[in-house]
Formats: structure tokens, sequence, C-alpha cells
């Protein structure tokens, strides 16, 4: 994957495979803090520390599609390579959290890439899960509150064809300065 | 720039309508393979495709994902189920293809045969 936010969208599958209910979403892309990174905290099902420890093991998946799982073993591997971190913690029937942060002047570490769409897809297919969004670069801030959404559109489909193309321009619009 | 006000007259227009119409709309699904190697092979562009597309044309579709479909090659995959859950699948799509398969598939009820896991996997 050669955009962070790929990996972005990858991870918060696992989340939403882990029937969370709330699913917290750090970005941060800051040149001056040389810090690009993202941190997802769910409130799923959890895993036993010893699948934590498993996880990083490509061969190691609890799908029964196939036998491989690439998401974290990628991100491990980002991490390594670029001399950044990857830090999983969970507890069992409470919730996971994984934080990613690399450092931005790296050569070898990703651009973030095309943000919007991840958070769009994100929230196109997940009505019944709340995104609470945050995105913060060198010059400014964006939050994306799932919650207030869904209040404001109080029962109607999130996928009707003028609200769906508001939210998506209302994202663009929001993380306008994403590529730099 | 867009506010969260714009959004509450959008969901009155939206309510309107939604009184108005209820069955037509759910004639297809259509589902995107999202696991690592569906996204990793490009699903997101196709998703917001389609997504844009069907909004956009108002055409007859709802639009889902889904994990992994199994052919993992052959990625990004979609799946158009009709009424009877008769499914065609599409492989190997792009953003452009989406396009073609909401105008062509969902709109005009034409399968794209070339595009068909069939016309790859014998």
């Amino acid at each position: 994957m050669d955009e962070l936010s790929l990996n972005l969208l990858d991870i918060v599958q696992n989340s939403i495979h882990a029937n969370a209910t709330l699913i917290t979403i750090n970005v941060i892309d800051h040149q001056q803090m040389n810090c690009i990174g993202f941190e997802v905290i769910d409130n799923g099902c959890g895993m036993t520390d010893e699948q934590v420890s498993k996880v990083i093991d490509p061969f190691y998946t609890t799908r029964t599609t196939r036998t491989v799982g690439f998401g974290i073993p990628f991100l491990q591997q980002l991490a390594d390579e670029t001399d950044g971190e990857l830090k999983l913690s969970s507890v069992l029937n409470s919730g996971t959290k994984l934080s990613l942060k690399l450092k931005k002047d790296n050569i070898d570490v990703p651009v973030m890439g095309n943000l919007a769409d991840t958070l769009f897809t994100i929230i196109q297919a997940n009505q019944t899960i709340d995104f609470y969004f945050k995105y913060l670069d060198d010059v400014h801030e964006f939050i994306f509150d799932s919650k207030e959404i869904k209040e404001i559109l109080d029962g109607v489909d999130i996928n009707s064809p003028e609200i769906i193309l508001w939210i998506k321009d209302y994202i663009k619009e929001g993380l306008k300065n994403e590529i730099t | 720039m867009k506010s969260l006000e714009d959004l509450k007259k959008l969901r009155e227009q939206a309510q309107d309508r939604m009184t108005m119409r209820m069955d037509e709309e759910q004639k297809y699904r259509v589902v995107v393979g999202m696991a690592t190697c569906g996204i990793a092979a490009g699903a997101r562009p196709v998703l917001n495709a389609l997504v844009e597309e069907v909004a956009k044309t108002k055409a007859p579709a709802v639009v889902l994902q889904t994990g992994c479909i199994g052919m993992c090659t052959l990625e990004p995959i979609v799946e158009v189920f009709d009424k009877n859950n008769e499914k065609t699948t599409y492989v190997l799509v792009d953003a452009l293809k989406a396009k073609e398969i909401v105008e062509k598939h969902i709109l005009k009820d034409e399968v794209i045969d070339e595009y068909t896991v069939g016309k790859y996997k014998k």
C-alpha cells in the first residue's frame, strides 16, 4: 500500500469486524513535529495477550476465507523499516488501541494520501457505528463526529443521494490541506 | 464553506423524497470487497466511484462493503446482486469500470460480459 490512508482504512476494518460501536480515529500529519501517523481506538471485542502477540505474524488470522492476514504485519514492517513505532494494546471484551507514529522526514515513509476517501468509505458503510475522527496538521484541525451528523439527520439514511454527496464534499473541504 | 446547517436543509429534502419512493430503490445490491487485498488492489476508488455515481444518477441500488471475497488476485471485485439474489461478479475493477457498471448494469440492466469473472477464470 502506497498511502498511509489505505493502511488506516484497512486497520479500521479490524475494529468494525470486532463489533465496535464507537471508533475513535486520530490522524496526525505534522511537518514541524516531524510526525505522521494515526491512532485507532475501539470498544470492540478486544484480544487476549496471546492474540496480541500473534497478530504481527502474517500467518495468523481469525478469518476463514484465507489463511493469511497482512493488515498489522504491513504496519509493523513499515515501522521497522523507517525507525517508527507501532503500539498495540488490547483488553478482551473491552477494546483495542493501535497507534502508529512515523517520522515524516524518513524517505521510506509513505504519504498520507487521500484521507478524505478513506473517511468517506468508512462512514458510508457503517451507519450503526459511531466514529469520532480528528485530523491535525501544521495549519489546521478537522473533526468529524458521526454522532453529531446522525443527530442532524434524525433517522434519514446517510446513503440518500443528496446526503451522501454532501458528506463527501464536506469531508473533502475539511481535509483540504491534506495534500501538500 | 459547508456548514452543518446545510445538512439540515438537505435532510428535509431527503425526507420528502423518502415518503414517495421506497420499494423501487433496492433493485440491485452492489457489494465491494474491502479487505487488505481489495484495498491494496484499489478498492477504495472503486467504492467511492460507485457511491458517487449511484447517488448522482439516483440509480436503483444500494452500495455495500464486505471483507475478502476469496479471489485476492482478481481484486478489486464488485458483486452485483439482483432482486432474485442472482449474482454477477466483476473482477479487476477500477473507477472507470465502476462507473460503467452503474451506467449499464444498474441503470439499463445490461451485464458487461467482458469484465466478469467468467472471462478471466474458465
